[in-house]
């Protein structure tokens, strides 16, 4: 799977501009992702790649579009140093999956990587070598394996917590 | 245990004593509100979840973005969320403001609990309450439960001490806080804002520090209510909390205010900040006064002193958007909206379109627009080849008469 590179402060006007988020269908969305910023990115993405990036990665406004245009685009994972906070629980929400990882600098842009979603491993197969990344916090966990926040809701709900 | 406010905040939401930092917590929330941008996707998730919501009168949608619809798409947006409206019986629908400053205006008190579809929802915490944006499915499952889970965070304060010179506002302080602390330096924290240049600070300014937490990425910007906070309810209560004297910061901010210069942001990032004088001569396009930042009575005022008998560049357009109803009812019968429209401004009606891009005021490549609004970012006005310099009404106002950046100071 392929790595598409980002650097730091990646904000949500860069991945999906407010002009293109009059719109709830996911497949459209899919279609805009980094349109402005990277427009061969939706077109040449494959179903699988990684998104890697730097820190604060989605930072700026609380718009869901982002995160569901990344997943709906075929990206599998998003690892990068630090995230923004919104866009970090928009994604657990939604069931797109974020790593975050202090050795994301390590992975180049075109990289061939295999990300082990259980484990957190990142193998970068063009360099040969495994990073790690930090699992998410114990109460994130649940709503992830629930598949998200609608259906944590829809089962136990905050009755368990 | 010494607590801060954000702290004893979550601990009464969550029906605790106490709670600290790092700790997860389930909250009831006192409103959830979303926008015509946010709610659609919202709704999706709500129903996906339940039928009815929580409680008809603390769901609250708001119409600011793109209304009155400028496309197609758009209006098959508001389509979608006025039936929610509708089907649901809610109370507080609203097309006649910025949310932020509606929700300041009719239904935040000090202590409560809100989760807003919209990321500076950090602004109403000026009154003294936990505030912050979430994305649309967590405000979906807030619709449908009243309840919302946090992780509680740590808090950084901001110790601002002094008065600020003649032509220095809120909006200068707070992108001088912002160039120094980054675009992620209050990455999930709380900010407090706090000192005797805030206890003397309008509640209307207080709402701009707040405003633009989310821009060094804190999670919630958050002031102790006091006399003039309880002024500004029109009658609502609310419960004050308070920081402990020995609460624990993660780290403390000093800042003497007297030292700040009028504040400029250059694109394409909020924390790329100078001083005017940096830019000072640089053609304009557009001027924009309003938002959720600084679309105040306050902000009006200034910038109708610095235009009023005079006409803008001719090169220029200066779009002012009064950020609620009241506001632009007030601003008319003090009659600065007439000044400014025979000094040449066009005046929108109360809502955020332009910031965001959707109309009343779209960029093309090439434009240079300065603005009173939070952020900066490429294309968010329009074409990602346009720039936006953001800056305080007074500034905003002063381009204006120029057409180009310039010095406030030399026009008050």
């Amino acid at each position: 799977m392929r790595a598409w590179k980002f650097g730091d402060d990646i904000n949500t006007d860069v991945i999906t501009p407010g002009r293109y988020t009059v719109t709830t269908d996911r497949k459209r969305l899919g279609e805009i992702a980094f349109i402005e910023y990277r427009p061969e990115f939706a077109k040449e993405v494959q179903e699988g790649d990684v998104i890697v990036a730097g820190n604060n990665f989605g930072c700026g406004s609380s718009r869901e579009h982002s995160p569901v245009a990344i997943k709906a685009a075929g990206i599998s994972a998003v690892i990068a140093k630090s995230f923004a906070r919104i866009f970090f629980r928009n994604s657990v929400n939604i069931g797109l999956s974020l790593f975050v990882c202090e050795d994301a600098d390590k992975i180049d842009d075109g990289d061939t990587v295999e990300v082990n979603t259980k484990t957190g491993e990142v193998h970068d197969k063009t360099k040969g070598i495994v990073i790690k990344a930090k699992p998410l916090p114990e109460f994130m966990q649940r709503i992830v394996e629930k598949g998200g926040l609608v259906n944590f809701l829809r089962s136990d709900g905050y009755d368990n917590v | 245990m010494a607590s801060t406010i954000t702290e004893k905040i979550l601990a009464n939401a969550s029906h605790q004593k106490e709670v600290a930092s790092g700790d997860y917590v389930v909250t009831d929330v006192s409103y959830v509100m979303a926008h015509d941008s946010t709610a659609p996707l919202a709704i999706e998730s709500f129903y996906k979840i339940t039928d009815k919501v929580f409680d008809k009168d603390r769901v609250i949608i708001v119409f600011d973005h793109f209304f009155p619809a400028p496309t197609v798409a758009g209006a098959t947006m508001h389509q979608k969320s006025r039936k929610f409206v509708m089907d649901q019986k809610l109370s507080g629908f609203y097309t006649n403001g910025v949310c932020h400053q509606l929700l300041a205006e009719k239904y935040i008190s000090p202590g409560d609990v809100l989760v807003g579809a919209d990321s500076h929802s950090c602004t109403e915490g000026a009154l003294g309450a936990f505030t912050t944006g979430l994305g649309s499915t967590d405000i979906g499952g807030a619709m449908a439960t009243g309840k919302c889970w946090f992780r509680v965070p740590e808090s950084l304060k901001f110790n601002l001490t002094g008065s600020t010179k003649k032509g220095v506002y809120a909006k200068d302080v707070i992108l001088s806080i912002v160039g120094d602390v980054g675009a992620a330096g209050a990455l999930y924290k709380a900010c407090e804002f706090t000192g005797g240049y805030v206890k003397n600070a309008a509640v209307a300014s207080r709402l701009t520090l707040c405003n633009m937490a989310i821009e060094m990425g804190g999670k919630n910007g958050i002031i102790e209510a006091d006399q003039k906070t309880l002024g500004f309810l029109n009658g609502r209560t609310g419960k004050i909390f308070r920081s402990d004297p020995h609460a624990a910061y993660e780290n403390e901010y000093e800042i003497e205010v007297k030292d700040i210069e009028p504040q400029v942001a250059l694109p394409p990032v909020v924390d790329n900040v100078e001083t005017v004088s940096a830019v000072e001569g640089k053609p304009i396009d557009q001027a924009f006064l309003g938002t959720c930042t600084n679309g105040r009575l306050e902000d009006i005022e200034v910038a109708t002193r610095i235009v009023k008998g005079k006409m803008i560049a001719r090169n220029v357009r200066f779009i002012v958007s009064p950020a609620s109803e009241d506001i632009y009812f007030s601003a008319f019968e003090k009659g600065y909206l007439q000044d400014l429209v025979k000094a040449g401004a066009t005046i929108c009606n109360p809502s955020c379109g332009a910031c965001v891009g959707r109309h009343e005021g779209v960029l093309c490549e090439g434009e240079v627009c300065v603005s009173s609004q939070n952020r900066n970012f490429s294309g968010r006005m329009g074409s990602p080849e346009a720039e936006i310099i953001l800056a305080s009404p007074a500034t905003v106002a002063a381009s204006a008469l120029a057409g180009k950046i310039v010095d406030p100071r030399d026009y008050l």
